[in-house]
């Protein structure tokens, strides 16, 4: 009886005010100023890490300018089928006579023929000679459209230009995804690109692969100095610890570069090997602007990234472990292998994800010592970014990118357990 | 002396111990342990105590001297092979695997097959009634039943010497109790020889056959249970086991087993004579507070009195404490049963307190 009271009866202070009102005033106050705390950073992620995310989310689907700057040309492919063996009917090159001339006026044609050129090329060009015909043509009085149109630019005769402009016509669009990994719709249908044209999914493959490989480089060579970090006097241990951080005072850039000097033809380490006379003159190592130059550098630069994590959690593991496994009779490497190196895999967890997370993106080290042959992802998308203008592509690429971290991390998560990881 | 050194199933001979080549921590160790002894160290940290057990664990080696188990040296064997049992401080459970594989280990590193080992794992959880949890990991469990998994593993690979660095020392005082039956229990029924250390003065008389009184790196006193508390050899062993008033003098008469010494303040006192020879010489005398007589009927017609000043009477339920002024030490503890036929004192009050001459002690200076 008494119990069914309390549970209906709402808990209330000696002046009837309800309990939880109570309290949620006395704690406004604190949570205003913690959100006051953390204000500035989190108008800086907003500002600096979503709003970008969402930018390129947004520009890697975004196909409104063909819709926009040709609207009747469009509307008019719309009945035509593409894959008709025949031209669109006379209306529709009407409809482009119409689009062009109001583009011209707004000095949006080229814009539009920077968008189909991204697709197909050439289209520049024969949105270029559409243009000066255009000018000449009276919408009312002349005709038929399609021969003069032809005759301006014979592209505009061919099956391939409208269907690769009805296929590109729609908004939102597929078709940075689509050339993202290396496929094309300009016939109107999903199809490979052709070899010498398709590139990111090998790049997309090789920034994996050599991730992972700096990954486990930087493990094998990052576990045993962690495990000294961790198992020396805190004197010593101090003293190696800025020496695993020195890197981190250095520039990037000096890092790479001085990887430069170490690894070209006419380097340190070649001219030594010369010296010696393991390698002759005029045939020098090739250690630079090919894998090998991008492998050893980012494993040296993101080396700490492996160790700290490492450390941090080996410090936790107490001698006593490793102590109680020999007292029951293991030798030193079984009790290494099946006590102390278990309860180091979150640290092996937390310094791979970190490492390959980082290498993933990594973008100056394999632009100043990858060469083509070393280049990752993220050099291209760079390269598509300043060099071709395509922000669409670009928002693609990395939208891949992001998603297949995430996606690894989701992994990750179900596979080690992400509570598992201990950064510090 | 020397063959019975040697004689023991578990023997230092004159170890020392130095960590920096400059201090010992631990100074001439001489022990002899019988097979199924159950021996604590005890001695407060610093003691050297650790270190010994350490030494005959083999993680740390002896500077000098010898280490023997089972009439052989073992200075220069690996902890893996020296096959001793060990429970630690705060387990050591492996936190990765479970009880059962925990217990496992010791029998996997060994070669055993799977069938023997399911068999022995069982029992050595039964042993310590754990045969439920062999599926937990250690993190869900309490601390009691850690320590109990912690001692089966040290067990189940069958060993004929344990070794414990303060088991109990992370539980709570009911559960301490209880446990140091059972590994007492446990001990004996197995025949297990058993080195335990300990700071807790009550676990080491509660539990060893033998304790090893360290201090400074040297054994003060090695005795059952019983004389170190009744018959401790020196005012270090006095004044770490239990309670204890101390009183200093100078010897009057020695008398064989009696003496007479004569306190700073002129009060002359009856003693047994335990670390001094002669009169003249400077004492520590030492009595236990339940020791203390206040009704002079219970005592021999000449026994000495000494007058004393109540500061303070504590109720203890089932005890009495009295804090006395006595020859101007104003920290002399008289304890007594709570009967009927006992009186109360109040402070200011005067009385008169005596012993029996062989319960107080004279000791080193």
């Amino acid at each position: 009886m008494s119990s069914s009271d309390t549970k209906t009866d709402m808990l209330s202070t000696h002046d009837g005010e309800p309990l939880k009102k109570s309290l949620g005033r006395a704690l406004r106050r604190q949570k205003m100023r913690a959100l006051l705390l953390i204000a500035p950073l989190l108008a800086f992620i907003i500002l600096g890490f979503l709003m970008p995310i969402g930018s390129m989310l947004t520009r890697s689907v975004d196909n409104e300018v063909v819709e926009e700057i040709m609207p009747r040309t469009v509307a008019a492919l719309e009945d035509w089928d593409v894959d008709s063996t025949e031209l669109p009917p006379e209306e529709t090159f009407r409809a482009l006579v119409a689009d062009l001339q109001v583009a011209v006026e707004n000095r949006t044609a080229l814009t539009f023929a920077r968008r189909m050129n991204y697709e197909l090329a050439g289209f520049t060009t024969m949105v270029r000679r559409a243009q000066r015909e255009v000018r000449r043509i009276d919408l009312e009085t002349d005709g038929p459209f399609r021969d003069m149109m032809i005759e301006s630019h014979e592209g505009w005769g061919e099956l391939a230009t409208w269907r690769a402009l009805k296929a590109y016509s729609g908004d939102p669009t597929i078709g940075y995804y689509l050339s993202a990994v290396d496929r094309t719709m300009v016939s109107g249908h999903i199809e490979p690109l052709p070899d010498d044209r398709s590139i990111h999914l090998m790049l997309f493959w090789r920034t994996a692969w050599m991730s992972g490989l700096i990954c486990f480089l930087g493990l094998l060579l990052g576990y045993p100095i962690a495990f000294l970090l961790a198992n020396v006097k805190e004197r010593y241990a101090n003293l190696l610890l800025i020496m695993v951080l020195l890197p981190f005072w250095t520039s990037l850039l000096v890092r790479t570069s001085s990887w430069k000097v170490l690894l070209q033809e006419q380097g340190v380490i070649n001219q030594m090997l010369v010296w010696i006379g393991l390698v002759a003159d005029d045939n020098r190592l090739t250690m630079i602007n090919n894998k090998f130059g991008v492998i050893v550098a980012m494993t040296q630069i993101l080396l700490p990234f492996m160790i700290l994590p490492l450390y941090s959690v080996m410090k936790t593991i107490p001698p006593s472990y490793v102590r109680a496994a020999k007292s029951l009779g293991a030798n030193d490497w079984t009790a290494f292998w099946r006590v102390y190196f278990p309860q180091s895999v979150p640290g092996i967890g937390a310094g791979a994800i970190l490492v390959f997370i980082m290498a993933v993106g990594y973008y100056i080290t394999p632009e100043l010592v990858g060469g083509p042959s070393g280049m990752f992802i993220s050099n291209r998308i760079a390269h598509q970014w300043y060099v071709s203008g395509n922000w669409g592509l670009v928002g693609a690429l990395g939208t891949i990118l992001l998603v297949a971290v995430l996606v690894l991390y989701w992994v990750y998560d179900r596979v080690v357990g992400i509570d598992n990881v201990k950064l510090g | 002396m020397s063959e019975t050194r040697t004689d023991g199933f578990v023997v230092f001979d004159r170890v020392q111990k130095s960590y920096d080549g400059e201090t010992l921590v631990v100074k001439d160790l001489n022990l002899s342990m019988p097979k199924g002894e159950f021996l604590t160290m005890l001695g407060p940290s610093g003691s050297g105590k650790t270190t010994c057990l350490m030494m005959l664990a083999g993680f740390e080696t002896a500077t000098h001297g010898e280490i023997l188990l089972d009439h052989k040296p073992i200075n220069n064997i690996p902890p893996h092979k020296r096959g001793i049992g060990m429970v630690f401080q705060n387990y050591a459970l492996f936190p990765h695997m479970t009880i059962a594989e925990n217990l496992s280990f010791p029998l996997e590193v060994r070669g055993m097959g799977k069938s023997e080992r399911e068999g022995k794992i069982r029992r050595a959880l039964d042993m310590v009634q754990m045969g439920e949890f062999g599926n937990r990991r250690p993190a869900q469990l309490s601390g009691g039943q850690q320590q109990r998994v912690a001692l089966a593993r040290a067990l189940v690979f069958e060993p004929e010497l344990v070794l414990m660095d303060e088991p109990l020392g992370a539980l709570d005082k009911q559960l301490r109790e209880h446990m140091q039956f059972e590994i007492t229990n446990l001990a004996h029924t197995l025949g297990i020889t058993t080195v335990y250390v300990t700071h807790d003065q009550t676990e080491a008389l509660t539990m060893s056959d033998r304790v090893a009184v360290f201090n400074d790196g040297r054994i003060q006193q090695l005795a059952p249970p019983e004389d170190l508390y009744e018959r401790p050899e020196n005012s270090f062993v006095a004044q770490f086991i239990g309670e204890n008033n101390k009183l200093e003098g100078v010897v009057e008469t020695i008398n064989g087993d009696r003496c007479t010494v004569r306190l700073d303040d002129g009060t002359v006192i009856d003693a047994k004579p335990v670390n001094v020879t002669k009169a003249g010489e400077r004492t520590r005398v030492s009595i236990r507070p339940e020791r203390v007589e206040s009704n002079p009927d219970r005592l021999a017609s000449d026994a000495h009195l000494v007058d004393a000043e109540v500061l303070e009477f504590i109720y203890m339920g089932d005890t009495f404490r009295v804090r006395l002024r006595v020859a101007g030490n104003d920290d002399f503890i008289m304890k007594y049963r709570n009967a009927q036929d006992q009186g109360r004192y109040s402070p200011g009050q005067k009385i008169q307190i005596g012993w029996q001459a062989e319960d107080c002690r004279a000791l080193d200076a």
